[in-house]
């Protein structure tokens, strides 16, 4: 039902869809951000047994919860792409995939900084990290494949396969890493299983969440609309936007 | 029939409408690719009727090829579609239709030419005998070579076991993408035979070539697909 | 039917016996793999028997990854496939059937070669049997799922050490179930959980697996 959608038009409305949300997810996310961080490292109340250390689950939750939400974004993308061949899905799929990296990162990053002060170790093979670093080699993979095709239409085709059979394995992976753990470790490490959490403490935990979510929004905005710029840059409507944007300059160099 | 031009737009809806008889032959119609985000061709319509043989002209990097792949179904177009007498090209019932000979020449190089074409007719579906593979290797001057593993064969040898598919399957449409590659001139002569012989006998023929057809073939059609940036 | 077994079957199993060295190559490296552990960690039986079923896994998803790339390297590089296209067999087929020869030709021989590495590994008969059952229902997944990244790769100069990056993440938890299926018969637990995951992995990937190589394909032809 879409394919009647010019493909020309498509790309350029979705650009032009990027810069209407663009400035409301910036401003989103600096507010979330720093409203939720301020209020969970400085006055939500400490933790009774791990003290102030557990306050870097406001960045390391939001991060790691979407992380993985990312990957499943992504796979809908390439589920769309394929099956409506939608050009502009594939884009925003190649998009966000650095972004959902990067999140992994942080919640790998901020996930061994934590480990060290509870279980004395920088690298612990805890279930939940193993599927962290697992869901990064994917993350990988599906950008490697993306930068390894010439022809960038073939590229997003290629990449959103394999983010669609690396969503299939992520709960696979999930479980099966957990069970592995628990079969290996036994149950001495379940710190992360906040089996509760205070109402004080779980609001600047929502906060955050949601202003790393908007966060990475934004930045995959400004990342698909670079991909639609290069991609079409032999388009007229780009061309017309690249004169606009050097006419603008100009003006303001003579009123300076 | 000449249909105005407004029409041609949307000329399935309208033939639909009036459900007149499918139009025969290969058409595509209203077919737009990109190669690397550089658009190769839009809106193009191309027919093929059958008696008929299209000489596809154009400078390298035109979209010959990715013409061809599109015609016979190996790619998809972003817009428009293909069909072949009316019935469109995902219906597997088309290939039973057609013969497309690219620029690789779909042989193994471990198998001979004889087990090659064997395999390849039994893909197809086509009742071969042996003999008749034998055959169609004689026809093209192959004699003795049936049995030597592809690899042995010097390249225009290989063509030429490549070409003698045209013998073995009996379609309508054969589309060539440059057929006459490293043929020497007694195999440019044998083929354009061939190509005449087919299109008396109401065959089909599309095909790119960069060096000019000799009167042999009889009636050509030229096509022109221009570079564009 | 007959189409497919003759058309593609048999072109492709007569084609792997005409390159036997290039089927025997990534046994050779399993098997040095393997050698390579107890000189490298010492040859104490106890430690060879608790590594030994994690260590057959690695080296047998590591070697076949090697000789993945014949899945449809070859038929893609001469036009083959084109013409395979061309038939009027629906692509998933064909799919199928390459992938059913390559677990033939690249897997079977890894299992008749599975006693000796369990010998080299001091397993138990109880754990060859569990190892022998986890790689016949395990080994056609990595057939299954490498051919879907192969298809995709197939197109690029150098797709090897891809295709390791795009495979291994997905192979863990096949190997996770594979290591601790044996670990289970070691201690005489049952180990029917572990088996029947395995297969089920298996029976959705071969359900699953066909149309995204087709699918890949036709992206590669594109």
């Amino acid at each position: 039902m879409w394919k009647w959608l010019h493909p020309y038009a498509k790309t350029e409305r979705a650009y032009q869809l990027c810069n209407t949300l663009k400035p409301w997810f910036w401003l989103g996310a600096l507010g979330c951000l720093s409203i939720g961080t301020v209020w969970g490292l400085l006055f939500a109340p400490a933790d009774y047994q791990q003290g102030d250390s557990f306050r870097i689950i406001y960045i390391h939750v939001p991060a790691a919860i979407l992380s993985m939400g990312t990957y499943v974004a992504m796979a809908v993308a390439a589920l769309v792409g394929i099956v409506w061949q939608w050009r502009t899905a594939f884009m925003s799929m190649i998009a966000m995939a650095p972004v959902g990296a990067l999140m992994t990162f942080i919640a790998l990053f901020t996930g061994a900084a934590w480990g060290k002060p509870m279980w004395g170790a920088w690298w612990v093979w805890d279930a939940r990290l193993t599927s962290e670093l697992i869901l990064l080699f994917l993350y990988f993979g599906v950008m490697a494949l993306y930068a390894a095709f010439d022809d960038k239409q073939q590229a997003g085709k290629a990449a959103g396969v394999m983010a669609l059979v690396g969503v299939v394995n992520v709960p696979i992976i999930h479980y099966s890493v957990e069970w592995w753990n628990t079969l290996h470790q036994g149950a001495t490490i379940s710190k992360f299983d906040n089996p509760s959490i205070a109402a004080e403490m779980l609001w600047p935990l929502l906060i955050n969440l949601l202003g790393f979510a908007l966060f990475i929004g934004a930045v995959t905005g400004v990342r698909l609309q670079n991909e639609i710029i290069r991609r079409e840059r032999h388009r007229p409507w780009v061309q017309q936007l690249a004169a606009q944007n050097l006419d603008d300059k100009g003006e303001k160099h003579h009123a300076v | 029939m000449v249909l105005p031009a407004d029409m041609v737009e949307c000329w399935p809806i309208f033939y639909s409408q009036r459900a007149e008889p499918k139009l025969s032959g290969l058409i595509g119609n209203n077919l737009t690719s990109h190669k690397q985000d550089r658009c190769l061709f839009q809106h193009l319509h191309i027919r093929l009727r059958a008696g008929e043989l299209v000489h596809l002209k154009g400078p390298n990097g035109a979209g010959k090829s990715s013409l061809m792949r599109i015609l016979v179904g190996l790619s998809s177009p972003e817009e428009g579609n293909v069909s072949y007498d009316g019935v469109d090209i995902s219906e597997p019932a088309v290939a039973n239709n057609i013969v497309f000979i690219g620029h690789k020449s779909g042989l193994n190089g471990l198998l001979s030419a004889e087990e090659n074409l064997t395999y390849w007719s039994a893909q197809h579906q086509l009742d071969v005998s042996n003999a008749e593979i034998y055959e169609a290797l004689a026809a093209l001057n192959l004699v003795g070579m049936e049995e030597v593993p592809i690899k042995n064969l010097s390249a225009g040898q290989q063509r030429r076991v490549a070409l003698a598919r045209l013998w073995l399957k009996p379609a309508t449409y054969w589309l060539l993408d440059e057929p006459f590659t490293s043929l020497d001139a007694e195999g440019i002569t044998l083929m354009e035979t061939a190509f005449a012989e087919h299109v008396s006998k109401q065959g089909a023929i599309l095909m790119t070539s960069h060096q000019a057809l000799s009167e042999r073939v009889g009636r050509v059609r030229v096509e022109h697909l221009d570079y564009r940036l | 039917m007959r189409v497919l077994l003759k058309g593609i079957l048999q072109r492709d199993l007569t084609l792997a016996f005409r390159q036997k060295s290039e089927l025997m190559q990534p046994l050779m490296f399993l098997l040095v793999v393997v050698t390579l552990f107890p000189l490298g960690i010492g040859p104490g039986p106890d430690t060879l028997q608790r590594i030994g079923p994690g260590v057959i896994w690695v080296a047998a998803i590591l070697s076949s990854l090697l000789g993945m790339e014949r899945l449809f390297r070859d038929d893609f590089a001469d036009g083959s496939l084109e013409q395979m296209q061309l038939s009027g067999i629906p692509l998933y087929q064909i799919a199928l059937c390459k992938i059913i020869t390559h677990w033939f030709v690249s897997f079977m021989p890894l299992l008749m070669l599975s006693p000796l590495l369990a010998l080299f590994l001091n397993l138990t008969l109880p754990m060859y049997t569990a190892l022998l059952l986890t790689l016949l229902l395990g080994t056609p997944v990595i057939s299954l799922i490498g051919a879907i990244a192969v298809g995709l790769t197939t197109g690029l100069q150098r797709g090897s050490l891809l295709l390791a990056l795009l495979l291994i993440p997905i192979f863990i938890p096949l190997l996770i179930f594979a290591t601790s299926a044996v670990e289970s018969a070691a201690m005489q637990l049952p180990y029917g959980p572990q088996i029947a995951i395995i297969a089920a992995i298996m029976l959705l990937a071969l359900a699953l697996s066909p149309f995204a190589v087709s699918y890949a394909l036709k992206v590669s032809q594109n």
